[in-house]
């Protein structure tokens, strides 16, 4: 595809949870809890913001009047998470680090911040808004494409994450409220879907650089999209960097196939009626199963819509799916539609329906089976996206999905989301704190700095990516040897012991410094370091320097081989004597003694 | 707004106002107005595209815009109410009259520029249209603003407002009112009106919002509701319906004299002190009552409103200085309540801190002490303790059992309204008038 011809305008929003110590607005630790004794019920309304307009977005959650259910831990929640207590001020690190990421872009730092509540109303904030700051504007970053703008760094809270959902209920985990992000949006500048790939690899090495969060979940990507003639589109919910460039080629799929369906529609001057039918009566003997347990059946008539609701517009999504995807908000389970085959559904009454509605083969008809009020408002969803495809791409949220293809999620929320949230003074920030802050090394140069220590490209590419990083460049510093060994046991082993269900995320950054300072002053050998990052593990908040590791000398070690071999002078006779003696010696004294030590001595035995 | 000097000349020159799409350097959007208070002058504020605010520090230029702005942002800053909800008020089909008074406080607060805070700013009407439900379950009879201030700025004369304005609206037909009120002095309030509404025949709500409504999970809504249908309760009597839980639940209607506000910050606020709540009151319209009342009946409300506002409560703690008490007395107080310790104590023993001899001159010259528990909860006792009965019998305070010190200092402003006899003041004081005495405590009663 010509994605310059097409038009192509993509652009990114990146959000990375930020590894401060708290929580951005209060005092809960920014670590996720397990258990959840406490839950609050609670409702949203619809608000107006600053400019008086009550926004799309707000206004269509609230018309779902769902109950939302909060999970909390006291542990990572307190009043502030349950919109029981006003927030403190900004917490200073969150700030900093944000700071920090305008200097590695050039963005300008705003002078003074001014918090703001953003309207959320699907739950997943319980105050009813999201609490945000721009913080810097106007930088760039360069990529191999040219130069991507980012115009916006902002500064904001998470939102509460959802673990269960029914029709009219939303259950949250409150642990992630709150958790500092860094949001950094480009500008249209990205060229084609690989550039797309490219430019949020780049922007998440920049802030891999910062203290920021890693592991699936601490990053989140939204995407922009838009072709000639379509709509800008923001798709939410890519997790996996690799399955950008498909859901852009996707995205581009659909508006064209949009577009062209609209051509057609506008060709036969279709329309779409308003009235709804209630058909209910017409199924009363009907074979089909679902239909004939429905409380109400309603219908629409789409006028000369025949054949286009079949249109496939991405791989195994029809226009008649995003049609579906409307009418699925409102709680009901789907529609059917005329350009499905009915007797996949035993349904052989669409002639009576047909005639009902007074419409002819070549309209459309839509039915919805459920409660009279639900059909009623999801066939109203159903004839607005009907209107839509008349007009073209309509701007949305759409949710990715694992295969590449987009869901219908929310109408796009409009700035009249924003207001100013008053519990918080605008914060300062004056030219001698700009200069301050200090450019943290760019990825680049910390990439060349470990490969020139000795580190392959891949054990480099792997320490950058990883919370590790740290203590390893601490660990080699003070040692000023081995990287390969302390890269490859902070990456590699842990990995490999956390397969084996060792519990690794008990072993603190101090530990992994002590277990170094350890092994060079001879008391662990190399074989033994799984066993004893193991033992660490197994025993969180002891000191390894407590749990009395003594180094054996020499003679210990002859005496100890001289005991086993002299059990198994057997395995002296068998073929290769040496490597069945060192078997056996070493399930003993692995980790106890160096393995060149252990393997001279069992020489001196054979 | 009050941008400094240099800005509003600049401003001035340039022709630009409020509301102006500017450029500052390059920086492009709204101008908007500083926050008074916590602002700062030398800044713009600058509502970008994309709806943030930030501020600009200003170095001596502004321009206008020449640049259109984008079409979704609207030059409005009038708060406009959704239009479909915006109309007046509906017409009633066959639902129960009620009225509305608002008295200001959060409940009715928006955002306000001049402070950067939330301030009371919305009008009786503008609370109806924020919440449509309640048009299905009332009729108002009248929508009426009385006070627009926040709660720690009331004062007595707004409570006698408030008492005449609700006995004129059941008077003249309204079958329950509505009291919207700031939350922090909303118990001394509901105190106010349960003496002063005398021969009370229907329900009077107060109630309120520690919830701005200007964000999605504003308590009002509920509590609004909740306080519809309490008001066409059968209960005539005050009290605060708000949240009885964190939860959009359901709310309690608590006893005007027995409620207290317990917390800075959370929904569920108001508690009911050495009482059971009258009732659960949910959003649905269920009412579980929860121990006996007084039943909604015909006839006239009287609003007696005499009130003698020279009435002081203070508290006695260690190290207290009880010459507080002899300052009141010389700025001719009428009667003073003092938050006792425990059972009901002052310092007694210790000369040097003793509150006896200064109680004692102050009720020889005539002057009322009460005694209410600083513990809130639990009943006083002067006869336990060598100190209490000192207080009690030498310096002749008079232990006011379980009445919440609120209470206690209202009602002892609306006593000394109607009569100067101490003999009268104590024995009115000790007489139960509106639910202020609770005979029997229950363990269960405690933090409830």
């Amino acid at each position: 595809m010509d994605y310059q011809k097409l038009g192509f305008k993509a652009g990114l929003e990146i959000h990375q949870q930020l590894d401060t110590k708290e929580k951005l607005f209060c005092h809960c630790s920014t670590e996720l809890s397990d258990k959840f004794p406490i839950t609050v019920e609670r409702k949203l309304r619809a608000v107006a913001g600053e400019l008086g307009k009550v926004d799309e977005a707000a206004r269509y959650e609230f018309k779902r009047q769902r109950t939302f259910f909060y999970k909390a831990n006291p542990e990572t929640s307190c009043l502030v998470e349950l919109d029981e207590q006003p927030p403190e001020s900004m917490n200073k690190e969150a700030l900093h680090i944000a700071l920090q990421f305008c200097k590695l872009v050039s963005a300008n730092i705003v002078d003074e911040i001014h918090v703001m509540r953003k309207t959320v109303v699907d739950g997943s904030n319980t105050s009813g808004f999201q609490r945000t700051a721009m913080v810097g504007l106007n930088g760039k970053i360069k990529t191999s494409k040219g130069v991507v703008r980012i115009p916006t760094i902002q500064i904001e809270e998470d939102a509460a994450a959802p673990i269960d959902r029914t029709e009219d209920t939303v259950t949250y985990r409150l642990d992630r409220l709150g958790i500092p992000l860094i949001e950094v949006a480009t500008g249209p500048d990205i060229k084609d879907p690989e550039h797309l790939k490219e430019t949020a690899l780049t922007i998440g090495r920049l802030l891999r650089v910062l203290n920021v969060k890693r592991g699936i979940g601490t990053i989140r990507q939204d995407v922009n999209i838009s072709i000639s003639g379509g709509a800008r589109v923001e798709i939410k919910g890519a997790q996996d960097l690799k399955l950008l460039p498909k859901i852009a080629e996707r995205e581009v799929i659909r508006q064209r196939n949009l577009l062209e369906a609209r051509e057609e529609l506008i060709k036969r001057n279709a329309s779409v009626c308003d009235e709804i039918f209630d058909v209910t009566d017409l199924f009363k003997e009907t074979k089909c199963r679902f239909l004939k347990n429905a409380r109400a059946i309603l219908a629409v008539k789409l006028e000369r819509f025949s054949g286009i609701l079949g249109r496939e517009i991405q791989n195994n999504r029809r226009v008649g799916t995003e049609l579906s995807d409307y009418a699925k908000t409102q709680g009901v389970g789907g529609i059917i539609h005329s350009d499905e085959d009915m007797k996949k559904y035993n349904i052989e009454e669409m002639d009576a329906v047909r005639k009902a509605l007074n419409a002819n083969r070549e309209d459309a008809i839509v039915l919805c089976a459920s409660t009279r009020l639900k059909a009623t408002r999801a066939l109203r969803q159903v004839i607005k996206r009907a209107k839509m495809l008349l007009e073209g791409v309509p701007e949305e949220v759409r949710k990715a999905l694992p295969d590449g293809n987009t869901q219908y999620l929310r109408p796009m929320p409009g700035a009249s989301r924003l207001y100013p949230e008053t519990d918080i003074p605008p914060l300062v920030i004056d030219e001698k704190t700009k200069d301050e802050v200090e450019v943290p090394e760019r990825p680049e140069r910390i990439m060349a700095r470990l490969k020139k220590i000795g580190l392959s490209d891949e054990l480099a590419e792997q320490l950058f990516s990883s919370k590790r990083l740290k203590v390893f460049e601490r660990i080699y510093a003070k040692h000023n040897a081995d990287p390969v060994l302390i890269a490859t046991t902070l990456e590699n082993t842990l990995v490999a012991l956390r397969r084996d269900g060792v519990p690794v995320e008990n072993i603190s950054d101090e530990a992994l410094e002590e277990l170094f300072d350890l092994y060079y002053e001879g008391y662990i050998s190399k074989e033994g370091i799984p066993d004893v990052l193991t033992t660490i593990a197994l025993n969180p908040g002891k000191r390894l320097r407590d749990m009395q590791l003594r180094k054996m000398s020499e003679e210990e070690v002859r005496e100890r081989i001289r005991e086993i071999v002299s059990k198994n002078k057997h395995l002296l006779k068998q073929h290769n004597p040496f490597k069945k003696i060192m078997g056996e010696v070493m399930k003993e004294l692995r980790g106890k003694a160096d393995g060149k030590l252990i393997a001279k001595i069992v020489k001196e035995f054979i | 707004m009050s941008y400094s000097k240099r800005i509003e000349d600049e401003l001035k020159k340039k022709g630009i106002k409020i509301g102006d799409r500017v450029k500052v350097g390059d920086v492009e959007g709204l101008l908007m107005p500083s926050p008074e208070i916590t602002g700062n002058p030398d800044f713009l504020v600058i509502k970008l595209d994309n709806g943030y605010n930030i501020g600009v520090k200003f170095k001596g230029k502004i321009e206008k815009s020449s640049t259109k702005e984008p079409q979704r942002i609207k030059k409005e800053f009038e708060y406009e109410v959704e239009e479909t909800h915006a109309q007046s008020i509906p017409k009633c089909h066959d639902l129960p009259m009620i009225s509305l008074i608002s008295a200001g406080g959060t409940i009715s607060s928006k955002v306000d520029y001049k402070t950067g805070a939330v301030y009371p700013s919305f009008t009786s009407r503008d609370l109806f249209a924020q919440v449509p439900e309640l048009s299905k379950i009332v009729c108002f009879k009248e929508l009426k603003t009385v006070s627009e201030v926040l709660s720690e700025d009331m004062c007595y004369e707004d409570w006698i407002e408030i008492a005449k304005e609700c006995a004129y609206q059941i008077n003249d037909g309204a079958g329950g009112v509505i009291v919207a009120h700031g939350t922090d002095t909303m118990h001394y309030t509901s105190a106010a009106l349960s003496f002063m509404l005398s021969g009370l025949s229907k329900p009077v709500v107060l109630t309120g919002a520690q919830r701005s409504t200007d964000r999605g999970s504003a308590d009002s809504a509920m509590n609004l509701i909740c306080s519809a249908h309490a008001s066409i309760s059968d209960i005539a009597e005050v009290g605060i319906v708000m949240h009885a839980e964190t939860d959009d639940s359901y709310c309690f209607f608590i006893r005007g004299t027995k409620a207290r506000k317990m917390h800075t910050t959370m929904r569920n606020t108001f508690r009911p002190i050495n009482d059971y709540p009258i009732a659960k009151i949910w959003p649905d319209g269920k009412v579980e009552p929860l121990q006996t009342y007084k039943k909604r009946a015909d006839g006239k409300v009287k609003a007696d409103t005499k009130y003698e506002p020279n009435v002081a409560l203070v508290k006695a703690y260690p190290n207290s200085d009880p010459t507080i008490i002899d300052y009141f007395v010389k700025k001719g107080c009428k009667g003073i309540i003092i938050e006792g310790t425990g059972l009901g104590h002052v310092p007694t023993q210790n000369k040097k801190y003793s509150w006896i001899p200064h109680v004692k001159e102050a009720v020889n010259s005539g002057v009322f002490i009460g005694i209410a528990p600083q513990t809130l909860y639990g009943k006083l006792n002067p006869d336990v303790y060598a100190n209490g009965r000192i207080l009690a019998y030498e310096a002749n305070a008079v232990h006011l059992k379980d009445m919440l010190p609120e209470t206690a200092y209202v009602k002892l402003g609306w006593v000394l309204g109607h009569t100067k006899s101490m003999k009268k003041i104590k024995d009115m004081m000790l007489t139960n008038y509106a639910g202020e005495f609770k005979e029997r405590l229950q363990p269960d009663m405690f933090l409830y």
